[in-house]
């Protein structure tokens, strides 16, 4: 990384972070085709939704039937940290118009924000809108490429079940779960484990009587008030 | 799965709320300011959702009744999490994850 905020160097920098989203690009079209996605719907999924982890969860939810409004606002719940990065990001884009402020956080990812942090320590604290939206750009086109090949490549997967493919969608929950355990500092490492384990228990015990497309969003909206409450009187 | 047009339904949909969510802040941030307390709420949410997504996959539903156990999805997620531990690449996990169900549905039927 260096000091220029020009398209070169924004393209320069993000090209480590390719890598991450033809994996679970791929991954994602191979899940939405194995689900019974057309390679068009995967598709349009990537370029519309553009939402990561998020689109593994609303295929799960298709495949249970889950009612429109109930993924929309699961969608909008795994998605609320975009608030967060967005609310962080804006004020070093003050200066710029508000459409490419707008370009900006349309295109916004877990990724090009986490890179966008760090270039303000070789920049002076300061971040403009060429040298995002080319990191932008970048992730954004490679998302929507490798989970087409993911889609069409599911084609050649007759019967995925047969070979654990319907795994892969928990698989992915799992190391996202860990990947966000381990990197997430805001939060006590305790405290996290604890939130866990107070799923597990909703979860559990939730099935007796909670059909199961309503359950997720209510144990999450409970276990983010358990955390709270945790947090105040035990952290 | 559902039809092509709830699929498209819940594609735009999905597309507005993610959308606005990543804009807004942009737009209004002159004005208002998120409250502490909700900031905090949202920090519990990722966690929260993904170990719910997880957790919900290892069970089988019997309304009115405790739910039973998938016992494929529930031994299938042992390698998952050891490979997570060890290599901290989602794509290997994914990989590990499947190869371990697929071979445990064809050695014993799970």
């Amino acid at each position: 990384m260096n000091n220029e905020l020009n398209v070169p160097s924004g393209a320069k920098e993000t090209l480590p972070t390719v890598f991450g989203y033809i994996g679970i690009g791929v991954a994602f079209g191979i899940v939405g085709k194995a689900a019974g996605l057309s390679p068009l719907l995967v598709t349009l999924m990537s370029i519309i939704t553009y939402a990561g982890s998020a689109q593994f969860v609303i295929v799960s939810m298709l495949v249970t039937h889950s009612p429109l409004l109930s993924i929309v606002f699961s969608v909008f719940l795994v998605n609320s940290r975009m608030i967060l990065m967005s609310t962080t990001l804006a004020p070093y884009f003050k200066k710029e118009s508000l459409l490419k402020n707008v370009l900006v956080g349309t295109l916004l990812t877990d990724e090009s924000f986490a890179l966008g942090m760090n270039k303000l320590n070789y920049t002076d604290n300061h971040l403009n809108f060429s040298w995002f939206n080319t990191a932008n750009v970048i992730s954004y086109l490679t998302w929507i490429v490798s989970s087409l090949v993911g889609a069409v490549l599911g084609n050649f997967i007759s019967n995925p079940e047969k070979f654990g493919l319907d795994f892969a969608l928990v698989a992915m929950f799992i190391g996202l779960l860990y990947l966000q355990l381990i990197s997430d500092k805001s939060i006590n490492f305790n405290l996290q484990l604890i939130v866990v384990g107070f799923v597990l228990v909703a979860i559990y015990f939730g099935l007796i009587f909670i059909p199961s497309s309503l359950l997720i969003l209510l144990v999450t909206l409970v276990a983010c008030t358990f955390g709270v409450v945790m947090k105040h009187v035990f952290f | 799965m559902s039809s092509f047009n709830f699929v498209l339904f819940t594609i735009i949909g999905t597309g507005l709320v993610t959308w606005l969510s990543r804009i807004l802040p942009f737009v209004i941030l002159k004005k208002f300011k998120l409250s502490a307390g909700v900031v905090e709420f949202l920090s519990f949410v990722p966690i929260a959702i993904m170990s719910a997504l997880w957790f919900e996959n290892l069970f089988v539903q019997h309304i009115g009744h405790l739910p039973s156990i998938d016992w494929g999805n529930f031994l299938a997620s042992a390698p998952s999490i050891i490979s997570a531990v060890i290599w901290k690449n989602l794509l290997v996990i994914v990989i590990v994850g499947v190869i371990s169900l697929g071979c445990l549905r064809l050695f014993f039927g799970m």
